[in-house]
């Protein structure tokens, strides 16, 4: 399963000594690396950022800007630290680290539709019950003994989706409700701990023996993965409960989104492996140039807060960073400054592990009304995220008794982006 | 002819083709100028609807204002520069360029006498400029992007409107905040969909200066599938408190212009889900008195000089001239 990417540091063995000159480095640029940062990076654990940006950001206002143009719109495109790679001036923070990230510019997911959107952005596949991203990278990048859910998503919306399909019920996202702690993670008031991981202790037993009797082991290991999965987050309940630090705060902002990603990095710097981070409002069939000065003005720098800080502590070599949305938005600007949706030239930007940075791969025409060169799809795109973290997405997955490719056997990997 | 709004009637369009996003009528009545979606400024002949277009900024232009004699225009870009034009040339070059703000330039106003010019955009400053392109003051305050500004006609004070409603009063020769109207209806917060939306789209003052009145759009339940409806707020200006607030039930859209006629009524240019319209209010009353459904929706309006004729800025990138009187025979 294992793909070997040749560029990746935790393909080797991290010895201490070499953890510790690296986690030194990392110190100069970023502070001291804090000992559940040490840990992540010494690890050797590989994790997803998915950072979704929910309804559809316009790529003529994000990645592929054609200011001038037919449907252009008012905002200008600005250089960005990689010579030659323009990108939309509501993104100046996102221009000053380009040299993080690769874009591609050539998706055509032939749909307008939120839902086969989403879901073919998600499964990599039109139709059919296939796992999400998160739910993939969950099984086979998860640590022997993972210390939270494998797979969370954190927003206020959103459907509830079969996100693990086929695989283990131990792999299916988890939905945190914006930065609250999930409802009942206290042991009740009368109960003590000790009392508590004896009464688990019985409950596993019982669910054992019913498991071996009634022939229902897939039922009662559904059951079980529920139980672990509150375990996991009951030991981990102050990651909830901490306030964030004022600095943080100030860095990354107040506003709900600041707020989930603060946490997104916390839940990565303590063993989770996908965490996903919806920012909302990017369906903007009117006022689509209102609001996404208002949207990407509040994505754009806690975006890069976060980044810089898996970058300053080591952890975005391992991490990989996905900025996406379920379609992009039309060319046409509708009567009250909208545009609808489009998926026919559509934009994502990558970064972190095993994603080679600086590269523009294909292109849209003049107008931004088609792909021009190098036309992908979410097909592709799901190889690519999957390569990047040494996965090797051609094989099948390592379920007993089925033959399922984890990527779309019709589709390859974006070889351009790959480090 | 005397001025009927109840015969109020569509009497030119004037093709430009592309969409088009503000209109201003120059103070001697003689041309309209107009901004459009591909970067073009046109100036409109204002009885033959003659046309010269030119490529001006490196964006769009959100609205216009002129020196108190009409003979310069004055641009406010998306571009953060606001671009003093010749108003009467053949060919139209830039007499001043001002990078003014950071980000887009979203209003602009002259005082009655031309000694000063008011900016306000996306940077939430309002800035007060001199006619040679000297910063004279910087207000201070807005906490939200600045959506309009409107100097008072007595010139001692200057009207700035944002995002979030609120109006503030500052005082022009000392930058002093006098007062802040609050106009909560024009804005909201969608949790579901997390954005704000609304703002103060227009200030204006009556002709007697009693009443301030302001539009933008209200009962937002889907902002971003325009799911609102244009709403416009009157405040007594002597008192600042609240004095009427003006929906128009069923029109789906953003109250975009308002101005006052020369028989007191409000005159508004609405456009948005439900097209475009010309809405028209008499202060003491909450509902419109009567509405002109106009053929695509509107994005901006500028009343003639002559107060009879009226301009509106169209999405299918027609200018059109309709008239506040009994059609001529």
């Amino acid at each position: 399963m294992p793909r070997n990417t040749g560029c990746n540091v935790f393909d080797h063995a991290v010895s201490r000594r070499g953890f510790l000159g690296a986690a030194s480095a990392a110190a100069t640029v970023g502070g001291l690396l804090t000992p559940v940062q040490a840990e992540a990076v010494q690890s050797g654990h590989k994790r997803v950022l998915q950072l979704y940006l929910q309804g559809g950001v316009s790529q003529f206002e994000s990645w592929d800007p054609k200011p001038g143009t037919k449907y252009g719109g008012p905002f200008r495109a600005i250089s960005t630290s990689v010579p030659g790679i323009q990108i939309c001036e509501l993104l100046p923070h996102t221009a000053q680290r380009m040299h993080r990230f690769s874009i591609v510019r050539s998706i055509n997911l032939k749909t307008n539709d939120h839902g086969q959107g989403r879901l073919f952005m998600e499964k990599g596949r039109r139709a059919g019950e296939f796992p999400y991203i998160g739910a993939v990278a969950a099984k086979y990048l998860s640590p022997q003994r993972p210390t939270l859910p494998g797979y969370l998503h954190i927003t206020t919306r959103g459907l509830n989706d079969n996100t693990n399909a086929f695989l283990e019920a131990p792999y299916a996202q988890m939905k945190l409700e914006g930065v609250q702690a999930p409802a009942n993670l206290a042991h009740p008031d009368k109960v003590a701990d000790d009392a508590a991981r004896r009464r688990e202790e019985i409950r596993s037993r019982l669910s054992e023996r019913f498991a071996g009797r009634s022939g229902q082991k897939s039922f009662v290991e559904s059951f079980e993965s529920s139980f672990e999965m509150a375990d996991r987050l009951m030991s981990q309940k102050s990651l909830f409960e901490s306030e964030p630090s004022a600095k943080d705060v100030e860095r990354y902002g107040s506003h709900p989104f600041g707020l989930r990603c603060i946490l997104a990095r916390k839940l990565l710097e303590n063993g989770a492996t996908c965490v996903k981070v919806t920012h909302h409002g990017y369906d903007t069939h009117a006022e689509n140039f209102n609001f996404h000065l208002e949207q990407l003005g509040e994505y754009d720098k806690t975006a890069c807060m976060l980044l810089d800080d898996l970058h300053d502590s080591g952890m975005l070599d391992s991490t990989l960073v996905m900025i996406y949305s379920e379609f992009g938005r039309t060319p046409k600007i509708n009567q009250r400054y909208g545009r609808d949706h489009w998926g026919s030239s559509v934009s994502v930007a990558a970064g972190g592990c095993g994603i080679k940075p600086g590269v523009v791969v294909g292109a849209t025409n003049p107008d931004g009304t088609a792909v021009a060169d190098r036309e992908v799809d979410a097909g592709h795109l799901f190889h690519t995220w999957f390569q990047a973290l040494g996965i090797d997405s051609t094989a099948d997955h390592a379920i007993p008794g089925k033959t399922i490719p984890i990527g779309d056997p019709t589709k390859a990997p974006i070889e351009e982006i790959l480090a | 002819m005397a001025l009927d709004v109840m015969k109020t009637h569509v009497l030119h369009e004037w093709k430009h083709g592309k969409p088009l996003i503000a209109c201003r009528f120059e103070p001697q009545g003689r041309f309209l100028f107009s901004s459009s979606e591909d970067y073009t400024l046109q100036r409109w002949n204002a009885e033959t609807g003659e046309k010269i277009a030119w490529e001006a900024h490196d964006s769009w232009v959100r609205d216009f204002a002129f020196m108190p004699d009409g003979e310069t225009v004055i641009s406010a870009g998306c571009d953060d520069r606001i671009i003093f034009w010749p108003t009467t040339a053949e060919k139209l070059e830039p007499k001043l360029e001002i990078v003014a703000h950071k980000g887009w330039v979203r209003s602009v106003d002259v005082n009655s006498d031309g000694s000063l010019i008011a900016t306000g955009g996306n940077d939430r400053a309002v800035k007060l400029w001199s006619p040679d392109g000297k910063l004279v003051r910087e207000f201070v305050g807005h906490e939200r992007d600045v959506y309009s500004v409107r100097f008072h006609p007595g010139g001692q004070f200057l009207l700035s409107g944002d995002l979030d409603g609120k109006v503030h009063q500052w005082e022009v020769n000392s930058g002093k905040l006098v007062r802040t109207f609050e106009a909560k209806d024009l804005h909201s917060y969608n949790g579901g969909q997390q954005v704000h939306y609304g703002g103060i789209r227009d200030i204006r003052l009556s002709p007697d200066k009693k009443l301030l009145a302001m539009t933008g759009l209200h009962k937002a339940t889907n902002p971003l599938g325009a799911v609102n409806e244009p709403l416009n707020y009157l405040f007594d200006w002597e008192s600042g408190s609240e004095s009427k607030k003006q929906p128009a039930e069923g029109v789906g859209g953003i109250g975009w212009r308002i101005e006052f006629l020369s028989d007191g009524s409000e005159i508004v240019a609405s456009g948005g889900n439900g097209g475009g319209f010309l809405l028209f209010f008499k202060p003491a009353e909450e509902k419109p008195y009567h509405k002109l459904k106009l053929p695509n929706t509107a994005r901006d309006m500028s009343v003639h000089p002559d107060g009879l004729r009226v301009a509106t800025a169209h999405h299918d990138g027609q200018i059109r001239i309709s008239k506040m009187t009994e059609k001529a025979a």
